[in-house]
């Protein structure tokens, strides 16, 4: 038997985590420009007026360039699952596919038919196909990302299926289930919309650069408009869907609730922290902020819908609360380590032919199967995620978006003043607001696959048991290959675009 | 002409008509030509470079069977290294 190697085990996750987020930067605007340009090219046939023509032609220029630097990033994480990530990949194998088939078979039709229309087909198909063939890509593209949040959301909160202790995998019991776990309904709702904010944010950024340099000014202000209903409607929108992550972690993920909110102690009328400082070093009480604001009760209501809840800390969930009914690590690590042993006894009594004994065993798996993953963690510390991380993560998310509601309103009353160009200020800060988009686009799936460390998938298996018995420096000299080839990826699309951009919607 | 063959005339001619819309696209493109370039670069790069030599399958590469696979994924999550992760990270 080979020692599962600790050190691979962070390269894996580097690469992982390298490529997620340079995947990430593409994204959401493909998701959200592909709405913006169906916005604008619905005002074209409306109106029938060719300024909205040339602005449609021009987004949607910009959202071919970032669709094809974008496209096929997100194939390496297959490629990593197959390579780095065998266990894991042989178990989730029945999971995810349905819905990764169900994900290429819809980019495939999308990428083939309405891409094409969408692209060749202005002058050659009449208005309303063009139309049509422009909202197919925007709901396709989105309906694409679904499959695979959907896929992400199981990891997080395992239902509709069993585990077969015969093939070490866990099969779909319940297509259903899996689709419209309220983590998957409430992980779509949030990705998406947060990504309409940073499209939006990125035709503000190009629409006040113009304004700017005083070039292409009434396709730069009409775009605006167009864009700050977009963002400001999808900021209140993620606001929604944010809350409803929230209220659904403190039932399926309450360590990862622990952990972005900085609690530690567990506590009724628990209090939101607004704005805080950790203490960088261990936590000796029960206080581990430097420094904070705080709204009194908050958090239970948005926990629990109510206010005079209790809400679990990081304590609690580790160590136990018999007053209010929650089990600690310990008991679960127990339970999580007799569930192996009984599996492999069940494995051991099968291959010598001991029907009874594989009865037996199998009956007593079933009874702990829930804990399977706590038997792999040495202590009960374990189960604790980066809690620095996912509390920076989660209130620069939450900071950015309540500043971006605000940002998008003065947008859209200074744009409605038409008074955007005399107040150069906005328009510089425009330019800025873009990149803390992005920021608070990847903080969001920091908090939301850092906070859910140690586990791959919730409860049944932590990251390190998922990994293959491949070196370290495999994956070490992929990683640094994948750095090359994303950077340059990156910076051929900023190249491209800015030509773009520079060249203007006149010439498109 | 039976109606099987016009259908068939119809058929081909409408293929015909795609197969110029695409053509016609493709040659119209501007700042396509250069985007397919970086696609084809980039596909090329990930399909016959990275995957070919650098990302194997493991399971599909050391096991010939499914029944192989999933013992040495029960051996894994059972066995002695799963229990030395645990050791590991005390």
């Amino acid at each position: 038997m080979n020692q599962i190697d600790l050190n691979m085990v962070d390269w894996a996750r580097a690469q992982f985590a390298l490529t997620s987020m340079y995947h990430w930067i593409f994204v959401p605007l493909t998701l959200g420009l592909s709405f913006l340009c169906a916005f604008y090219e619905s005002l074209y046939v409306r109106t029938g007026k060719e300024e909205w023509k040339k602005i449609t032609k021009f987004w949607m220029t910009l959202f071919g360039i970032n669709f094809a630097i974008g496209v096929a990033t997100g194939i390496i994480l297959e490629f990593e699952f197959g390579t780095n990530w065998s266990n894991y990949s042989w178990m989730v194998g029945d999971i995810f596919g349905a819905p990764l088939a169900v994900e290429g078979i819809v980019a495939f039709f999308i990428e083939a038919t309405f891409f094409a229309v969408m692209f060749f087909g202005w002058n050659r198909v009449s208005k309303g196909a063009h139309l049509f063939s422009t909202w197919m890509v925007a709901i396709g593209s989105n309906l694409s990302a679904l499959w695979i949040l959907v896929a992400n959301s199981w990891m997080q909160h395992p239902v509709g299926m069993a585990f077969n202790p015969d093939t070490a995998r866990f099969e779909m019991r319940n297509f259903w289930e899996v689709l419209f776990s309220p983590v998957a309904v409430s992980k779509f709702t949030h990705a998406t919309s947060s990504s309409f904010i940073v499209a939006s944010l990125f035709v503000i950024m190009i629409s006040f650069w113009y304004l700017l340099k005083g070039r292409h000014a009434a396709m730069a202000k009409k775009s605006i408009l167009v864009a700050a209903v977009f963002g400001l409607l999808s900021c209140l929108y993620a606001g929604l869907t944010g809350d409803e992550s929230a209220y659904v972690n403190a039932s399926t993920q309450p360590m990862k609730l622990a952990a972005y909110e900085g609690l530690y102690a567990g506590r009724t009328n628990a209090d939101l922290v607004a704005v805080g400082v950790l203490n960088p070093g261990p936590v000796a009480g029960d206080d581990p902020f430097l420094f904070e604001i705080k709204i009194p009760g908050l958090l239970s209501l948005l926990a629990n819908r109510d206010s005079s809840s209790f809400v679990p800390g990081i304590k609690d969930l580790v160590y136990g609360n018999p007053g209010q009914n929650i089990v600690g690590v310990n008991t679960k690590m127990e339970r999580g380590k007799m569930a192996i042993a009984d599996l492999a006894g069940f494995k051991t009594a099968k291959k010598q032919g001991d029907a009874a004994g594989e009865a037996a065993a199998l009956q007593k798996f079933n009874a702990n199967k829930d804990y399977l993953g706590y038997g792999y963690l040495a202590k009960a510390e374990d189960s604790i995620p980066p809690v620095h991380t996912t509390f920076y993560a989660f209130h620069i998310m939450v900071i950015l978006g309540c500043f971006f509601t605000f940002f998008f309103l003065v947008v859209l009353y200074m744009g409605c003043k038409d008074s955007l160009q005399r107040n150069p200020w906005i328009l510089k800060l425009g330019v800025i607001t873009f990149f803390l988009g992005m920021l608070a686009s990847q903080a969001g799936w920091i908090v939301a696959e850092v906070g859910r460390q140690p586990w791959v998938i919730q409860n049944f298996l932590p990251t390190n048991v998922a990994t293959s018995n491949i070196s370290a420096g495999n994956v070490q000299a992929t990683f640094f290959m994948f750095l090359v080839l994303f950077t340059l990826l990156l910076l051929a699309e900023v190249r491209i675009m800015l030509k773009q951009i520079k060249i203007g919607p006149e010439e498109v | 002409m039976g109606s099987f063959a016009r259908k068939k005339k119809r058929l081909l001619q409408w293929q015909g008509r795609v197969a110029r819309f695409y053509l016609e696209g493709f040659r119209a493109m501007t700042v396509g030509k250069t985007l397919w370039k970086v696609i084809l670069i980039k596909i090329f790069i990930l399909f016959a470079i990275l995957k070919l030599f650098f990302f194997h399958d493991y399971l599909r590469e050391n096991f010939s069977c499914d029944q192989q696979r999933s013992d040495h994924v029960l051996e894994q999550i059972t066995g002695q290294a799963a229990m030395q992760v645990g050791e590991h990270n005390k």
